[in-house]
């Protein structure tokens, strides 16, 4: 029977009714009394010196109140990058500025120049649109490669060249696996393209900024993932105000995906203006603007090698990455391909030797960083596409290839070749389901039935493993993090017993008002209605460093779990007092306080009024109150992994592609609720199918992104996917976090695009046409130029 | 300026409004409906889809001018006069047919017309139907079941 309240069961989502009737609070629902609008003048080219701004007429339009531009912003600082990488040779990255508003260079088509406040919306666009700008137009860099030739034009002047760093890892192997891929039975090669993707939350973001003179105090109501991250980084590194003069409030947040983890320009300069202009400043982006300023995802080049003995045991891997960062460092872009990524490459696998190079190149482009995933999508990328090119080389089934090379699950906690130690798993329970759910056994019946339809079927099958609950603090420092990466949580109960908890992980989707509560309820035994979440506002919330690289439960929860005893100790030793007791002898269940072996008892609610009506109270022992604050720092990553399945149809005559069935069978450690975790899996494998099939962010020679508007940037729709088949009954719980749980909300979009690119080659293979690989996204064009050879 | 009426959710409301002032911004500035949500400036992504003399539109490609004298329902008016639920409304929810739930208003009133249009719709029916409105977060899977529901449940009602 599943539960019905509590871990493991799914309750309705209590933050449903307020969104399916227009009640949310957006961020631009918000408005604040007396609020101007900003609009931003950007960069129509991708790289130029600026000779001059001359605002003058604009400065004079109605309704105009104020312009800025970089020579506001000289005294300030620039945007923090929160990751620093060391190259191979020991050497720090090559960091350059990236100021509020564009300084003497522009450097991207996005870039910002100018920023008008002005009463209403469309005065502040009528004034930018008179703006003189004269900019000399300068080459710009947009291939990798090319970026980083000698005499390439440089995206930033005071560096030696566009490439931020070259990273071997681990370097120290770099000669063994040489010599292991040279001396081999076989390497399969394969070159391939991962994609630039935009994240498109369909929320464009927001930032509306607000400053009260008479307190100096500063509001800025934002669309994040991470509020107090943001409050850090702009009011430490940008603007200098110090925490208690700086609120950050993200209220409902529709998506983020990775994309509002980042503190961006316009969030500063809202902040800024609301002071300069003496009244709130709110800035709401366009869709438009929203491709050419949200950071974007991906963006790898690589080439990679697997060297296998005769059985098909692999022995070395090698790859080799060019890894976009677009024009600046967006706050976490240096750490995706590198520890995001490179950590990953033993993939479910036992491959003892492993080296991995990347080099970051600056290019005249949109910055790219985090996007559902991140760095992880790519190792998985790579690795299941190699392995599926392997087997076909070495005439052994795809399937039959990955078991050979499992980790065992005897061989837990297993230490790889690529500095990460996973703590649990059982891949072969996880394939076996899969075969199972997708039913791998029929498949062949079904690709007959769809030859006689003239289709060509294909099956794609592959692995993934991701390191979630990012993430140890000592571990991220000594690789290069300038944050901690813990999680707070507060569990204030009240006098008549319900409780109020404040959690520093954000849920901008995910549910943490519906899930946080089933956790507490669940261990204090009393009604989950009864408990409420506070998340996403830093004058509410202790502390707190956000939702992302599915750490919300595995390390947000964590926290929530250590708070939560803290309070049940502490009630304990109220109940104690109350019923004559020892502590030692109470316990807790079903909300009652009992003493073993007596009829005592004393109701949840009675100690918690005692707590605050203290007049029969332990008071020379502890203090009134009932209210607990926890921190919790994992002692690792946790490490989800699947196995997905996916089938398509191709059909010959144009290259069209569809998927007409997708499995995916996870482990995700233990499930607080279910319906929530589908959930999660199904958007990751929309997504997934989508980079597979539809999306690229495209920019031409100069820099123009082509791809720049729903009308041709191609996001899946209704009837590009299919219902998909979940499963999560293989979970191996993990081993170091209270609630055994590993995290869900990333491994859709990693597992996913490999299983469809398998599937059409497996598809093309299955027809005569012995395709190695297509580049993504799977456009009828490609496949039919495959099929045309 | 124009100066508009219209019978918004049941409610006659009035206003001043720019030629070039979109349903859309009147619905969510100045009337203060801010259910009607903005998510591109194409009119491809659908989370501004509203009810104009009964029939779905994007609310971002009407002129508030041009609105005149019309009768619009938004996703604030799609509740039961009790303030509960309707029937599509908790479809949604039994289904999970929202994550972030800025795309739900935009999907609640197109399936509204999708169902008033054909009561009992095949999967591909509302697949092909939902082709103007986008959602990042559910995949669509749970919004298709959603509304699968939804007309099973409405099915027995229209009959009556």
């Amino acid at each position: 029977m599943p539960k019905d309240h509590g871990i493991g069961a799914s309750p309705k989502r209590r933050e449903d009714v307020r969104f399916l009737t227009g009640k949310g609070q957006y961020t631009d629902d918000i408005t604040v009394h007396g609020q101007t609008y900003v609009h931003f003048l950007r960069s129509d080219v991708a790289h130029g010196r600026i000779r001059s701004i001359d605002t003058s007429e604009a400065a004079g339009m109605p309704g105009v109140l104020r312009i800025f531009t970089g020579a506001d912003f000289e005294g300030v600082g620039g945007l923090p990058c929160g990751w620093q990488v060391t190259d191979r040779t020991g050497q720090p990255m090559q960091e350059p500025p990236h100021p509020v508003l564009a300084q003497r260079k522009v450097r991207h088509v996005g870039d910002p120049i100018a920023a008008v406040v002005a009463e209403s919306l469309a005065e502040a666009r009528d004034a930018a649109a008179a703006i003189d700008i004269d900019i000399e137009e300068l080459p710009a860099v947009i291939d990798m490669k090319a970026a980083i030739e000698a005499g390439a034009p440089k995206v930033h002047d005071d560096l030696t060249s566009n490439l931020c760093y070259d990273w071997g890892f681990v370097e120290e192997n770099r000669e063994a696996v040489d010599q292991a891929i040279e001396g081999a039975h076989h390497v399969t090669t394969l070159e391939l393209v991962n994609q630039r993707l935009a994240p498109n939350a369909m929320e464009p973001r927001v930032a509306l900024g607000d400053y009260n003179a008479a307190t100096d105090e500063h509001t800025l109501y934002t669309t994040s993932q991470n509020p107090h991250v943001i409050r850090l980084l702009m009011g430490a590194f940008v603007l200098g105000i110090p925490e208690h003069k700086l609120r950050v409030v993200a209220p409902d947040v529709g998506g983020g995906f990775g994309s509002k983890i980042f503190h961006y320009a316009e969030e500063a300069l809202c902040t800024f203006a609301a002071k300069a202009v003496g009244r709130p400043v709110k800035w709401t982006a366009s869709r438009s603007e929203a491709f050419i300023t949200d950071a974007q995802g991906r963006d790898h080049v690589t080439k990679i090698e697997l060297a296998m003995d005769e059985n098909g045991t692999f022995l070395a891997l090698r790859t080799d990455t060019y890894a976009n960062m677009g024009a600046y460092l967006s706050t976490f872009a240096p750490s995706i391909p590198t520890w995001l990524h490179g950590t990953l490459m033993a993939g479910n696998y036992t491959t003892p030797l492993i080296y991995v190079n990347v080099k970051a190149v600056f290019t005249n482009t949109v910055p790219v960083d985090a996007y559902r995933g991140a760095g992880r999508p790519e190792a998985t990328f790579q690795l299941e596409r190699v392995i599926d090119k392997a087997a076909r080389e070495m005439g052994i089934d795809p399937i039959e290839l990955r078991r050979r090379n499992f980790i065992k699950p005897d061989q837990y906690p297993y230490a790889t070749p690529v500095a990460v130690e996973y703590d649990t798993g059982n891949y072969d329970a996880t394939m076996d389901k899969l075969i199972e759910i997708a039913d791998v056994a029929g498949f062949d019946a079904r690709a007959a039935e769809s030859a006689a339809r003239g289709k060509w079927r294909g099956l794609g099958v592959n692995c993934y493993i991701e390191a979630c609950g990012i993430a140890p603090s000592n571990l991220v420092g000594q690789l290069g993090a300038r944050a901690g990466l813990y999680e707070s949580a507060s569990v204030r109960v009240n006098a008549t017993g319900s409780i109020s908890v404040f959690t520093g992980s954000h849920s901008h989707g995910q549910g943490h008002e519906t899930t946080f509560p089933q956790v507490v309820a669940e261990m204090l035994g009393i009604d989950e209605n009864l408990v409420e979440i506070v998340h996403g506002d830093t004058s509410k919330v202790p502390m707190g460093m956000g939702t992302y690289g599915s750490r919300s439960l595995a390390v947000g929860g964590s926290a929530l779990v250590r708070a939560t005893e803290k309070v049940v100790n502490k009630a304990k030793k109220i109940a104690a007092h109350l019923m004559e007791a020892s502590e030692a002898d109470v316990e807790l269940a079903n909300g009652q306080f009992t003493v073993a072996g007596t009829d005592k008892s004393v109701a949840w609610g009675d100690v918690c009024l005692a707590a605050y009506v203290p007049h029969n109270y332990p008071l020379e022992e502890i203090e009134p109150g009932l209210e607990e604050t926890a921190f919790y720092d994992p002692s690792n990553f946790t490490y989800p992994a699947g196995a997905y399945a996916c089938e398509v149809e191709v059909d010959p005559e144009t290259g069209k592609v569809e998927v007409v069935s997708f499995a995916a069978a996870d482990d995700f450690g233990n499930i607080v609720n279910p319906m929530i975790v589908e959930g999660q899996v199904h958007g990751g494998i929309g997504q997934g199918i989508g980079q597979a099939l539809l999306e690229t962010c495209a920019y031409d020679e100069t820099g123009q992104l082509v791809t720049g508007s729903f009308m041709d940037y191609a996001m899946p729709r209704a009837d590009d996917v299919p219902f998909y088949v979940v499963d999560h009954s293989t979970g191996t719980p993990c081993t170091h976090n209270p609630l055994g749980v590993k995290g869900c909300g990333e491994a859709g979009a990693i597992g996913s695009p490999p299983a469809v690119v398998n599937a059409v080659v497996d598809a093309l293979h299955r027809n005569g046409k012995p395709v190695t690989h297509i580049d993504m996204p799977l456009s009828p064009a490609r496949v039919w130029s495959a099929i045309a050879g | 300026m124009h100066d508009v009426t219209m019978v918004v959710n049941g409610r006659s409301v009035s206003g001043q409004v720019e030629g070039r002032r979109l349903l859309s911004d009147f619905l969510r500035e100045d009337l203060r409906l801010t259910g009607t949500h903005i998510g591109c400036d194409t009119s491809q992504c659908g989370a501004c889809v509203i009810h104009l003399n009964g029939e779905a539109v994007k609310a971002c490609s009407v002129l508030a001018a041009d609105a005149e004298g019309a009768e619009i329902r938004t996703i604030e008016g799609m509740s039961n006069p009790d303030g509960s639920l309707g029937v599509i409304q908790a479809a949604f929810q039994e289904h999970h047919g929202l994550q972030c739930g800025f795309c739900t208003p935009g999907m609640v009133m197109i399936a509204a017309d999708l169902l008033a249009q054909n009561p009992s719709p095949t999967e591909a029916e509302i697949r092909a139907y939902l082709e103007g409105n986008l959602c990042r977060c559910t995949g669509y899977h749970n919004i298709v079941k959603s509304i699968q529901a939804a007309a099973a449940q409405l099915q027995p009602l229209a009959a009556e």
